[in-house]
């Protein structure tokens, strides 16, 4: 797939060395995760899910914004490029649903994204002193998908249905995780084979079925490293960069 | 501030019972714990009406601190830079904080959470008339951390020294957050008034449009404050609404000064005499009806509560279902099915 020439990027696209194409793919995927959950502030189930899913947010965004001011400058990184531009896997970009597809989205994701930051903080990469900072929090997102998955799944006939529909919907963006990104020195397919263990354990224990289908259904499902999206992302980065781009050189 | 472990405790407790206090002698033990500026605690005994006005009092401000994450939430996804963006979601999420605190301290009065939020959803108990005013700009979120957060500290640091411990104990901690959210809505707004020409302007109309009702939060003038007086003789409030007003004004018209604002009002000007500021009169007539529910947001604002509330009932069932199957290793859990 050619990607066609930039117009009014000023981002680094495509990134320049393998590290910033690594930096790009974790600071996207953790910008546009963030960007997800702040989109429960208010709207949350019960009002500690209000402070834990902000929490998680914040936490992702953090990690994003030391990972876009290693590659640039964070704003323009989030604000001025579009959509083909964007390195982040499709499963951090799908919508929210309902709990129970935020809660699969989250389980799925922070189980790699563990993994990942364990593996990386013990490689000699330049990432490694940020990956060893983000597994504490990586670690407490991950449990508080795992608590929620077991609480959704064995928990009432309707919470079950709700939450292997969420798992069965999402499984098909997950193969992209393991997929090889330059620059990111860790094996997809040790990290695939515990992902795929720790996931088996969970949702087993959930009483739900792990999804047999693909892990990179579509033909697009799983381009999301290559700039390729699913559409609900377009109309989300709209909304995101629409105040920063109405105002072109203004600070904030 | 806050004292812990009032020596008084034991004289009004149920072990009492039996030692043959009446009622007077109660009510003169509480009188005289208020009377010192002491603490009353959660067993001691209260007279009726006062842990009614409590309970009515902490769970307004419960309520309003979780209505008050939506005019700002609506501004997350849009925030214009990361940095800005961290700051609104770390706010939002204190006031979920702050929400739970508060109800905590209503619990300890004999209610509960759910009943509370029935009541919110209900329409029973109300919530700050402020929330029903609308987010329509970036620079509204610096306005309600500077005037709306500041009218609340205003309002809430005397409540540190509330008579009733837990309430105060949740002040405390309340107020120290608060404070910070103010500063960070200050910068906000300094940042764009001393930004481009149309962030000037957004600012200058983000606070044309909240200054009268930030004013407002201060509640009816005193003569017409139907719970001012037993309120104070309480010790539950330091501080009458139009002083506490009053002293709101006062700190605000250097700070528009010096954030280069303007306040929407010909008449505001210092009074030598009396020390103060003078300003005009508030339109009394808009702050009934928005307490009526006629405000601008009223309406969306307890819809997306309540749909947040319902379509949320399969999960906090869920999560008391599993809890209950799982009941001697989830206990840690059970807290969020409540």
């Amino acid at each position: 797939m050619t990607q066609p020439a930039p117009v009014t990027q000023p981002a680094v696209t495509p990134p320049v060395t393998d590290t910033a194409a690594a930096v790009l793919a974790l600071g996207d995927d953790a910008l546009v995760l963030s960007h997800r959950l702040g989109e429960w502030a208010g709207h949350a189930p019960v009002l500690e899910e209000e402070v834990a899913l902000a929490n998680i947010a914040l936490d992702l965004l953090g990690q994003a914004r030391v990972l876009l001011g290693m590659a640039g400058d964070e704003d323009e990184l989030a604000y001025l490029r579009e959509e083909r531009a964007f390195r982040n896997t499709q499963l951090v970009e799908q919508p929210n649903g309902d709990f129970a597809h935020t809660i699969a989205r989250q389980l799925y994701f922070s189980t790699y994204h563990l993994l990942l930051h364990d593996r990386l903080a013990r490689t000699d990469s330049e990432l490694a002193p940020l990956a060893a900072k983000a597994v504490k929090e990586v670690a407490y997102h991950q449990d508080h998908a795992a608590q929620w998955t077991l609480r959704l799944g064995d928990g009432t006939e309707e919470s079950h249905a709700r939450m292997q529909r969420a798992v069965d919907a999402l499984w098909r963006f997950t193969g992209e995780l393991f997929a090889p990104v330059p620059g990111l020195p860790v094996d997809g397919a040790e990290i695939q084979e515990r992902w795929t263990e720790q996931i088996t354990d969970v949702l087993t224990r959930a009483t739900l079925t792990v999804p047999t289908g693909p892990q990179t259904g579509a033909w697009s499902a799983g381009a999301g490293r290559q700039g390729v999206h699913t559409e609900s992302f377009g109309r989300m980065l709209a909304e995101m960069q629409h105040l920063h781009r109405s105002h072109p050189g203004a600070s904030w | 501030m806050a004292t812990a472990a009032p020596h008084h405790q034991a004289a009004g407790s149920p072990a009492d019972a039996g030692t043959g206090l009446g009622e007077a002698a109660y009510q003169a033990v509480f009188d005289a714990t208020v009377a010192a500026d002491e603490r009353i605690e959660p067993r001691d005994w209260m007279p009726d009406a006062y842990r009614a006005t409590l309970v009515r009092q902490i769970a307004q401000h419960a309520h309003s601190e979780i209505i008050g994450m939506q005019p700002e939430a609506n501004w997350i996804t849009r925030a214009p830079s990361l940095r800005r963006k961290a700051i609104l979601m770390a706010k939002v999420q204190d006031e979920a904080g702050h929400g739970l605190y508060l109800y905590s301290a209503a619990e300890t009065l004999g209610t509960g959470r759910d009943e509370l939020l029935d009541k919110l959803h209900s329409g029973r108990q109300k919530y700050s008339s402020i929330f029903n005013y609308p987010t329509l700009t970036w620079a509204d979120v610096g306005a309600i951390g500077w005037l709306v957060d500041g009218a609340a500290i205003t309002n809430q640091v005397p409540l540190c020294r509330c008579s009733y411990g837990p309430y105060a104990r949740a002040m405390v901690r309340v107020c120290k957050e608060e404070s910070f959210h103010q500063r960070q809505g200050y910068e906000l707004l300094l940042a764009l008034s001393r930004g481009t020409e149309a962030q000037h302007a957004m600012a200058q109309d983000a606070v044309d449009r909240w200054w009268w009702p930030s004013l407002m939060m201060f509640g009816p003038p005193d003569d017409e404050s139907a719970h001012s007086a037993q309120s104070m003789e309480w010790k539950i409030k330091r501080h009458s609404n139009d002083e506490l007003r009053r002293r709101f004004v006062d700190i605000c018209v250097p700070q528009a000064a010096s954030l280069g604002l303007t306040l929407p009002d010909p008449e505001l000007r210092w009074n030598e005499e009396r020390g103060h500021h003078d300003f005009g009169p508030i339109d009394w007539t808009e702050f009934k009806e928005v307490l009526k529910g006629n405000g601008p947001c009223n309406e969306q604002r307890i819809t997306q509560r309540r749909r947040a509330h319902d379509e949320g009932a399969w999960v906090r069932e869920a999560a008391a279902a599993h809890a209950a199957k799982h009941s001697t290793k989830a206990t840690t859990h059970e807290g969020r099915a409540a």
